[in-house]
């Protein structure tokens, strides 16, 4: 029942949210909507087996309404319930045109993203999929940048076609299914031909592939993450990616175990490719968002080399980052649009000094910056230094390569936070203030967050345990 | 055969309404309840509570599959009435005739979902499509219109022509004008009477003929200039109604009798689709105006509408089924929309969704299940399509061909959704009345109960 709550609240809100004709109303009341589903989601934690929900659905077709929640879905869906009232409290003084659309498109793709960790049937997991797309589509294409609505239809149409892809996959496996059924249970028990796996396979790695990014399908991704409203660029890149590494871990592996044997290398070999490509692109830009964004290819690039690495240090890696990948780049996401809302500008090449102005953000957003490197003793540290030693017991050489994209980030990473704080005071920032008392409070959580995981992280690795022992006997 | 004589009565009555009343809005609403009448009577029928038999001599066989398809496309009609009734009012002058033609469209369409003999079929499709060359030239005043329906008369009947010269050959190989005659006919071991060639070749120009009927490429062509010269609420009704009705023919044909082709079958078939697919697609990409791109979308539905040919299955044959309702209802819940807007260009829906909100969600709805976007109709109607052909087994890249250019058709559907809501601009609509908007949200709705229940649909087939 709670996993049901968890899609209907965010949904239910949304659609409410839509029909209220006062802005600031809507705004706080979505705000309030987000912080009680985050309190849903931690009621969830304490469950003590899977909550499951299974209603009849689509009987003639053999698809049920079936809800799963294990350790990755808790821990999926924990990322996804915090983080929206973090975005809201963050941007909560920022004006937005038409506010009561805006929040409720928010909160239907917080119940898409739900519906997506939850689901346990092959077609309502499509569903939920591509219903998360549609209100993002809509998010960037109204309230984003100048190119916004070339860049979004890119980015709809690229991730479009590839879930058509996976939806030929399902289509394929689902007439291999013993008793023609879409649970994930009766996908589990298929058993393909190593030749029917390696094409099949790639249907679905593609679709997810797109959504992750990883290299080469990451060319939507920079401009989408430019051109939509910092907002949404939260929900993007904190959580929307995690849909295709979930996807990978849940639907992936499991179904295709010879393929992920026989192409593991390969994708291995993409993703490092990805990590450094991106890692350098990182360093000559100049525009801050697209900094994170190339810096947020070469992190899921790590993520994903991480799950093809295939042992169980790797995994445990992997599920860690990704809750603790989505917490820091939502905290830097939000510096990022404090700068611009503060300096209406993005360059850095035209700022300079802030850390005098505002210092309490200073500190803060070194903080983000040392958890993107991956110091030690902030939260991705412990997440990174498992991935690599996953990918260390595969490939010594490609473990090597990638190990440079950690100097690389701290290159561009203390670049950027020296170019921003420090040195003389330029002239645009000359009129800047220390950031309003929202921004404080949700960077500061943000922030505890990060250090908190970064000391104690073994309760996240005990949450998705019985996640990661699953993938292992699979396999 | 109760939607036969129904729909020719009311034709007649329709007609005659015009001498009694003046009032428009009168005749509208005689022929909603008209629309009733024939739709009950017909459902009465598909579950054997009243129904009027004739003696057809097996010319006419009434299936549950035929008549629950037939309710599908007077239901639509029904839909299309409510929806577009005040515009079919403001099409021309002679109203009661335009809805006197309506009905004896559906006439048409009843013989079409049974027809059991290749005569029955040739004037099912004559009844069908002469009321159409009519409607179409509808605005007499309006030079495009009159060319439009110059060109689908004779391209009609050209097409006709050679649906005759097939039904002459396959008469001339088998003696016999039945569609389930001729199978038994079929040799069944090697030794048996040969497939003649006079039958084969007759097979093919019905093929061809029936391609024609419902746009298939390469015959394609007539489609764009008469569905864009018409005037759009008659394009609405032509290019769902009459189109469904179009397939229900020509797979009742090819169910049985593709067997006949042998092999060669599968090539033909495939290669129609994928030209009708790329062709539709490909076109509607670089049109300019809405409805000229409507008019190549609706060749590239075709596409996906003949996997239900290519798979013939059970499973095909729901998909059809759900196939003609998702079509039907988004495109002319689509057309009632556009009617209202004056500039028929992609700019002259700028900035609709600020200006009429309702218009806009609507319009995005039917974009929405027109492109198959899960949650709506159109999805489970493609996947429906798709899912026959997995199952018929074999041929999985087709499957992948057909995906892509339905991501292909998300482009244009979705650049009218982008000039609605992301584009500045002063759309002229003429008024919309309230009962109207209304009519239209619920529409939209049902669209997204079907894809949310496609069993709403499909379980009465099996009631």
């Amino acid at each position: 029942m709670i996993a049901l709550l968890l899609i209907l609240t965010p949904f239910a809100t949304g659609l409410l949210s839509f029909v209220m004709t006062k802005g600031n109303f809507a705004k706080n009341f979505s705000l309030l909507a987000s912080i009680a589903i985050a309190v849903l989601a931690i009621l969830a934690l304490n469950e003590p087996v899977a909550p499951t929900f299974d209603v009849a659905w689509l009987n003639n077709l053999g698809s049920r309404f079936t809800l799963k929640m294990d350790g990755m879905s808790k821990m999926l869906c924990l990322l996804t319930a915090v983080s929206f009232p973090l975005i809201f409290t963050a941007v909560y003084k920022n004006e937005y045109k038409n506010p009561a659309s805006f929040f409720g498109l928010m909160l239907l793709t917080q119940a898409g993203l739900m519906g997506v960790f939850l689901a346990a049937d092959a077609l309502l997991f499509y569903f939920f999929w591509e219903f998360a797309l549609i209100p993002v589509y809509f998010l960037c294409s109204i309230w984003g940048g100048e190119k916004r609505i070339q860049v979004t239809f890119k980015f709809f149409i690229y991730t479009f076609l590839g879930s058509l892809l996976m939806l030929a996959g399902i289509l394929y496996l689902y007439f291999h299914t013993a008793n023609h059924s879409f649970a994930i249970q009766s996908f589990y028990q298929i058993s393909l031909s190593g030749k029917e796996q390696a094409f099949i396979f790639w249907l679905f790695f593609i679709a997810f592939a797109i959504k992750m990014p990883i290299f080469p399908f990451h060319t939507w991704q920079p401009d989408a993450y430019e051109q939509s409203p910092t907002a949404t660029t939260m929900v993007l890149s904190g959580i929307m990616v995690k849909m295709g590494l979930f996807a990978v871990l849940r639907w992936l592996l499991p179904i295709f175990p010879l393929a992920t044997v026989q192409f593991s290398n390969i994708i291995i070999l993409f993703s490092v490719i990805g990590m450094i490509y991106a890692s350098l692109i990182a360093i000559r830009q100049d525009d801050i968002k697209r900094l994170i964004a190339y810096s947020s290819i070469a992190h899921i690039g790590l993520m994903s080399a991480a799950i093809f690495s295939g042992n169980k240090t790797g995994l445990e890696g992997v599920m860690i980052q990704m809750f603790n990948h989505g917490i820091n780049v939502i905290g830097l996401w939000i510096i990022a649009d404090l700068i611009e809302q503060q300096l209406g500008t993005r360059k850095m090449s035209e700022m300079g000094g802030l850390a005098q102005k505002a210092p309490t953000m200073a500190v803060l957003f070194v903080l983000m910056a040392f958890a993107n490197v991956a110091l030690p003793l902030t939260n991705a540290f412990v997440g990174e230094f498992l991935m690599f030693s996953g990918l260390f017991r595969v490939n010594l050489v490609i473990a090597a390569v990638a190990g440079l994209s950690i100097i690389l980030a701290a290159v561009y990473t203390l670049n950027m936070v020296q170019k921003v704080l420090y040195g003389e005071v330029s002239t645009t920032v000359s009129n800047a203030v220390e950031i309003s008392f929202n921004a404080k409070l949700a960077l500061i959580l943000i922030a505890f967050a990060i250090i908190a995981l970064g000391v104690f992280p073994q309760p996240m690795i005990d949450l998705t345990k019985d996640s990661v022992v699953g993938l292992i006997i699979k396999k | 055969m109760n939607a036969i004589i129904f729909s020719a009565i009311m034709g007649v009555v329709m007609m005659f309404s015009g001498i009694f009343t003046q009032k428009k809005s009168a005749i509208t609403l005689t022929a909603i309840i008209a629309l009733l009448v024939l739709l009950g009577a017909n459902i009465c029928e598909t579950y054997g509570c009243f129904s009027i038999d004739v003696n057809t001599h097996n010319l006419l066989h009434f299936t549950k599959f035929g008549l629950y398809f037939n309710t599908i496309l007077i239901a639509a009609t029904l839909i299309f009435v409510l929806l577009s009734g005040s515009s079919i009012e403001k099409a021309g002058v002679y109203v009661a005739d335009y809805y006197a033609l309506i009905f004896f469209v559906l006439c048409g369409t009843s013989v079409l979902t049974a027809y059991n003999g290749l005569l029955m079929l040739f004037i099912g499709i004559e009844i069908m499509t002469i009321p159409l060359y009519i409607l179409t030239g509808s605005d007499k005043k309006n030079l495009k219109s009159n060319e439009a329906a110059l060109k689908y008369f004779l391209m009609g009947s050209f097409s006709t022509g050679i649906l005759l010269m097939g039904i002459a050959l396959v008469y001339g190989a088998t003696g016999s004008f039945g569609i389930t005659s001729i199978t038994s006919i079929a040799p069944t071991s090697a030794g048996a009477l040969p497939i003649s060639f006079l039958q084969v070749a007759g097979y093919i120009l019905l093929f061809v003929s029936m391609c024609f009927k419902v746009s298939a490429a390469p015959f394609h062509f007539w489609t764009p200039d008469v569905y864009d010269g018409a005037p759009s609420v008659f394009t609405a009704f032509m290019s769902t109604i009459v189109k469904a009705a179009g397939f229900f023919a020509f797979l009742n044909l090819f169910e049985a009798n593709a067997t006949i082709l042998g092999p060669t079958w599968k090539i033909l078939i495939t290669f129609v689709i994928i030209a009708t697919l790329l062709v539709g697609n490909i076109t509607a990409v670089f049109q300019q105006s809405v409805k000229r791109m409507l008019a190549y979308s609706s060749i590239a539905q075709a596409g996906f509408m003949l996997f239900a040919l290519f798979s013939n299955n059970d499973l095909a044959k729901e998909g059809v089924l759900l196939y003609a309702v998702a079509y039907s209802i988004a495109t002319i819940g689509f057309f009632a929309v556009l009617v209202k807007v004056k500039d028929h260009t992609f700019d002259g829906f700028n900035g609709l969704a600020k200006a009429h909100p309702v218009l806009a969600f609507s319009a995005t709805i039917f974009l929405m299940s027109l492109a198959g976007i899960p949650l709506t109709a159109g999805f489970f109607a493609k996947y429906y399509m798709l899912a026959a052909v997995v199952k018929s087994g074999g041929s999985f890249w087709i499957v992948l061909v057909a995906l892509g250019f339905a991501a292909i058709s998300v482009y244009y559907y979705f650049k009218v959704i982008q000039a609605m809501y992301f584009k500045q601009g002063e759309p002229e609509v003429t008024s919309a009345t309230v009962g109207y908007k209304i009519a239209l949200v619920l529409v939209a709705l049902l669209v997204i109960l079907i894809g949310i229940l496609p069993s709403i649909v499909l379980n009465w087939f099996y009631f």
